[in-house]
């Protein structure tokens, strides 16, 4: 079981680096399909270009393979439990050869790079306990020119929602094309400050097609989408009529005096995958419609 | 119009006065990545009077951390799109001074001090769409060294042979035209229009 779970994270980092997932590359497709700008629909050819080349040639599409975040869901009923960290670990040593992964973990003290992208708190895992006997594991690799553009903003409560509005313009704004747009929008709404931060980064792993479950959150998703289209940022910051794929948020309650928001960046190459894993070893895609295996 | 042009290293001053914001170039040679680390390191080594073991002049200087893989010894390129060059704008203007590259590529733009040591030194910034690594692998021909591997593998110097490299978009020019800055003053035009705080 121990090998097979290792296997089945290489196999999910080379899923994450080489193909993008269904939703984003449709949303791809059509921003491409609408783009009025010469220049940008050129560098959207250009992106679907390496998008296909990527699968092809099983390569990973962006020479920044990320610092690796794990999301785990883990059954009550689920053989393996706190392995797992040991498990991520020996995977990622491995897949960082076999993939390959550019090493991205340094140490900020001495500017050492473990070459192996293992380090201290990296690849960093977020655990959920469920019922059940099924192991959900999810990947998303994130690149650091996305990442430095990433916002904390604490805002007046008394702003309300326009407030909420105002700081994710601002804060797309800021970004220009840095992050690599077009770019998915992950918020994160309430809380104190780590967990609108930590929000807005689950937000970005739902797919773009799908709106929050709450109606007044998900009206404010498609408003904010249509917003930040105005502002004419386009494909790499170059101009035209897609700055941004998608808006998701998530949301918890918040201090009466405070009101948190996190504004996660995610460029175009939104790299991301899901698998489950039950207790006899049987394994399901979600991320992916389908994937053909790999040795 | 779109103007196309394929330029050949080492490039001339004037052939790149001769380009505008908008252009589109293809480029056949030498090119060489810095990051950071490696900008950082060949002015301390210029102003330590040490030998750099590369020569940017008329060759292209290109933003990138590839990602690579040793197959018997020898260097493979994966993946090797731009990375974001606003990081190096604080010390860009100083390494264009001394070391003379005529183009610069990477992505997401540069400032205005950078702007200026293009226009002073006869050089232009050229955009490589971000993200797109394995399509900018495929015209890199040959690994002609690597240099500084000790600062990491993404910071190194990498020497590539490339050919057909692009399609790239000239976005700042040898006279101080940003299409980068153009953008931002029209979009922070629409940011005043649609939130009013």
């Amino acid at each position: 079981m121990k090998k097979k779970i290792i296997e089945l994270i290489i196999e999910l980092y080379r899923v994450a680096e080489t193909k993008l997932p269904d939703d984003v590359i449709s949303a791809l497709r059509s921003a491409y399909e609408k783009e009025s700008n010469r220049l940008a629909k050129s560098i959207l050819s250009a992106i679907l270009k390496n998008i296909e080349l990527s699968e092809e040639l099983n390569k990973p599409m962006c020479q920044d393979t990320g610092v690796p975040t794990f999301y785990l869901e883990v059954g009550e009923k689920f053989p393996i439990k706190h392995e797992l960290r040991e498990l991520i670990m020996e995977a990622t040593r491995l897949a960082t050869a076999k993939v390959p992964l550019r090493p991205n973990a340094v140490d900020p003290f001495t500017g050492n790079n473990t070459g192996d992208n293992t380090g201290r708190f990296i690849p960093y895992i977020h655990w959920d306990f469920v019922e059940g006997n099924n192991l959900k594991i999810t990947l998303l690799p994130k690149g650091g020119g996305s990442e430095n553009t990433v916002q904390l903003r604490m805002i007046s409560p008394g702003l309300g929602l326009e407030g909420v509005k105002h700081a994710v313009i601002e804060a797309i704004y800021d970004a220009g094309g840095k992050p690599c747009p077009p770019v998915i929008v992950g918020i994160g709404i309430g809380g104190g400050s780590d967990i609108a931060l930590s929000l807005a980064k689950k937000a970005i792993l739902r797919p773009i097609t799908e709106r929050h479950r709450d109606r007044l959150v998900a009206k404010f998703e498609s408003e904010l989408l249509d917003y930040l289209n105005r502002l004419g940022i386009g494909p790499m910051g170059l101009g035209g009529d897609t700055t941004v794929l998608g808006v998701n948020i998530e949301y918890a309650h918040r201090h009466p005096a405070s009101m948190p928001i996190g504004i996660v960046t995610q460029c175009w190459a939104a790299r991301r995958a899901s698998v489950t894993i039950d207790s006899r070893g049987n394994t399901r895609w979600i991320s992916h419609r389908e994937v053909d295996l790999y040795d | 119009m779109t103007r196309e042009y394929f330029l050949k290293t080492p490039i001339e001053e004037e052939v790149v006065r001769k380009l505008r914001v908008g252009d589109t170039i293809y480029i056949d040679g030498l090119v060489i990545t810095a990051r950071d680390a490696a900008h950082k390191r060949a002015i301390d080594y210029y102003e330590a009077k040490k030998e750099v073991p590369v020569k940017f002049y008329g060759n292209v200087l290109y933003h990138c951390g590839p990602l690579v893989k040793k197959i018997d010894e020898k260097w493979e390129i994966v993946s090797a799109g731009p990375t974001t060059s606003t990081r190096m704008e604080y010390i860009e203007p100083r390494f264009i001074e001394i070391f003379r590259p005529r183009i610069i590529v990477g992505k997401g733009g540069m400032g205005e001090d950078t702007t200026s040591a293009l226009h002073k030194y006869g050089a232009i910034y050229a955009a490589y769409p971000g993200g797109v690594g394995v399509l900018a692998a495929r015209s890199i021909k040959k690994i002609l060294g690597v240099e500084w591997l000790d600062l990491g593998i993404p910071e190194a110097l990498w020497v590539l042979e490339v050919e057909n490299f692009g399609p790239l978009t000239v976005a700042i020019d040898a006279h101080k035209n940003n299409l980068y800055l153009n953008i931002r003053e029209s979009s922070y035009e629409k940011l005043k229009d649609i939130t009013s705080i």
